[in-house]
């Protein structure tokens, strides 16, 4: 493990260096991604200039959901986002040099990249968490302090296993990343909602197929304590390390089965 | 240390058949082929395009999963004991590079070294020894992406050698070479395999390749294995006839010649197959000068498919295992 951890660091300190090589593009990237996201929580505020409410959410609560969503998306965006980058991988065959090296194939394609314009996301996600801790009201208290860092990391864990999970129907079906987009990009819209408002079907989903409610929405009752608009229970505030590692067992037992079906390409 | 029994596999293949119709085809791209390959031996496999070889090479490097039959390779199941192979094992493809783009050389080599965990002090003689053969210094910090496809096969064959694997497997490593680098990889292959009792495992199109470097040489077609032996043999059987194209000076009926059989006429031009052991070129080139003038000449050497097409026209079926 802390041999992974320091090939990792090699790994994408050499990508790192080689976008640093055109620092000035870098930084326009990074600002330019932090601006583009910041307007995903202008339509939230859009929305708020015409009602008050959401659900029994005020706009600072809606805020601070937001943010959790927001910078845990970024992180999963940061560490796995390249994986959008697998079906051309299948199509071309260049999985193929990945399978013989002595590492393990997901954290190889894990360890591929590092773009250093998505941290923009993650920085306007903490512009947004810093103004929702100032103004919303929060019985603080050591558990609620240790909440915030652990619930990001446990989000973006859950993301970035939805995320490994769905990559795999690539082995199968080359061309379905569009399908795989709208579930991973619409995942993380509908977690930066309580997920009181939506249809009975759509809370099903999201709280125990793909469970992407434990990303901020769980998270936020607990720092806000407030109840489940639905009445599930209280310990589902606390649960969100848990899914995050089922998920993660479940996302790798996946990977490696769908590996086994990978047919490379060319003679 | 290679052992293959009665291995297949099998792909589904969908065709487009009509605008929302799909033909769901099987197809068999290895069809039950058994050989083994003894330690510090150098094989050649060879075949027409699309014959099974690339799909042999990925069962046996554990990318691909057989679809039936037993694999081994330094005693490892291959597709299940992936990393742990991976470590004795160094791969080459020749169309896919398996260098880091963006990065020169020697940083490539750098986190090779990590990823193989290779001592330092092993790492350094290897590479010392490998920039000294290859010829590495001059471009040893050049962008991988700026390299020239010679430079950077000579790369690749470092990057599949600096961690000490048992064999290595190569995928056309001399496709697309000018003569200058392709003499350079073989003579490195030979050194590799003599001094250092590295098995190889070649897979190529280029029947010179095997002529250099291999005395064993498996041909395969249509997932079946066809021939498996020495080339000297395989030659004596098939491979004596060679063909001599010549440029007339002007369109003539084709030549008739004693031991030469014309096997195509384009305008001046004609294709003029001889045995090796019944005529030399120079013999045959003096006797076409005397007949019309000749204007220019190329010798064409048995090609593996012309070989493989010779050993079905002989009566020749897939090696019984």
């Amino acid at each position: 493990m802390a041999d992974l951890a320091r090939i990792y660091v090699h790994l994408v300190g050499a990508r790192i260096r080689s976008q640093l090589e055109y620092r000035l593009s870098a930084a326009f990237q990074l600002v330019g991604t932090a601006l583009l996201t910041a307007l995903d929580f202008a339509a939230i505020a859009a929305i708020f200039a015409n009602v008050d409410q959401l659900g029994d959410w005020s706009i600072r609560e809606v805020a601070l959901l937001y943010a959790l969503a927001t910078i845990s998306f970024a992180l999963t965006d940061l560490v796995v986002g390249h994986l959008d980058l697998l079906p051309q991988m299948i199509r071309e065959g260049t999985l193929d040099g990945i399978l013989v090296r002595p590492l393990p194939s997901l954290f190889q394609l894990v360890a591929a990249d590092f773009a250093i314009r998505r941290v923009g996301k993650a920085l306007q996600g903490v512009g947004v968490l810093i103004f929702a801790l100032v103004t919303v009201d929060i019985d603080w208290s050591v558990g609620r302090v240790l909440a915030i860092p652990l619930a990001i990391a446990a989000g973006a864990v859950i993301y970035a296993a939805v995320w490994v999970s769905l990559a795999t129907i690539a082995f199968w079906i080359v061309d379905a990343i569009e399908v795989v987009n709208a579930f991973t990009y619409g995942g993380s819209f509908l977690s930066q909602y309580p997920i009181g408002i939506f249809a009975r079907w759509l809370r099903g989903l999201v709280v125990f197929v793909v469970p992407i409610a434990f990303v901020a929405y769980f998270p936020a009752l607990y720092l806000l304590d407030k109840d489940d608009a639905l009445g599930l229970p209280r310990a589902f505030s606390f649960v969100s390390p848990l899914v995050a590692c089922l998920a993660a067992i479940a996302a790798t037992a996946i990977w490696r089965n769908a590996v086994r079906h990978y047919r490379s390409a060319g003679g | 240390m290679i052992e293959v029994h009665d291995v297949e596999k099998r792909f589904i293949v969908r065709a487009k058949t009509g605008r929302l119709r799909r033909e769901r085809r099987e197809v068999m791209a290895v069809d039950g082929i058994s050989f083994e390959i003894e330690s510090g031996a150098m094989v050649g496999y060879v075949g027409p395009n699309g014959a099974g070889k690339s799909t042999t090479v990925k069962m046996l490097t554990g990318i691909l999963v057989p679809s039936a039959g037993r694999l081994r390779v330094a005693g490892l199941d291959p597709s299940r004991q992936r990393i742990e192979l991976a470590r004795r094992i160094g791969v080459v493809f020749g169309q896919r590079s398996q260098l880091w783009w963006d990065l020169p050389l020697a940083d490539s080599f750098d986190l090779l070294r990590h990823i193989y965990r290779v001592p330092a002090q092993r790492h350094r003689e290897n590479l010392e020894r490998f920039t000294a053969t290859l010829g590495l210094g001059a471009f040893m910090t050049t962008p991988v992406r700026q390299l020239s496809l010679g430079q950077r096969m000579r790369g690749e064959l470092t990057a599949a050698l600096l961690h000490d694997p048992d064999i290595v497997f190569l995928d056309e490593p001399t496709i697309g070479l000018d003569v200058v680098a392709k003499s350079a990889v073989r003579e490195f292959l030979t050194d590799v395999n003599r001094n250092r009792g590295v098995t190889v495992l070649l897979t190529t199109h280029d029947l010179a390749d095997i002529e250099r470097l291999c005395s064993r040489l498996l041909i395969v077609d249509h997932g079946h294995l066809i021939w498996d032996g020495g080339l000297d043999e395989l030659k004596r059987r098939y491979g004596q006839e060679r063909t001599l194209v010549v440029d007339l000076e002007e369109t003539v009926p084709p030549l008739e010649l004693p031991g030469v059989r014309v096997t195509r006429v384009e305008g001046p031009r004609q294709w003029l197959a001889f045995r090796r052991d019944e005529t030399s070129a120079a013999e045959l080139t003096a006797a076409v000068a005397a007949r019309a003038p000749l204007l220019d000449l190329a010798i064409e050497e048995t090609q593996i498919e012309e070989i493989v097409r010779r050993i079905y026209a002989a009566g020749g079926a897939p090696l019984a295992t």
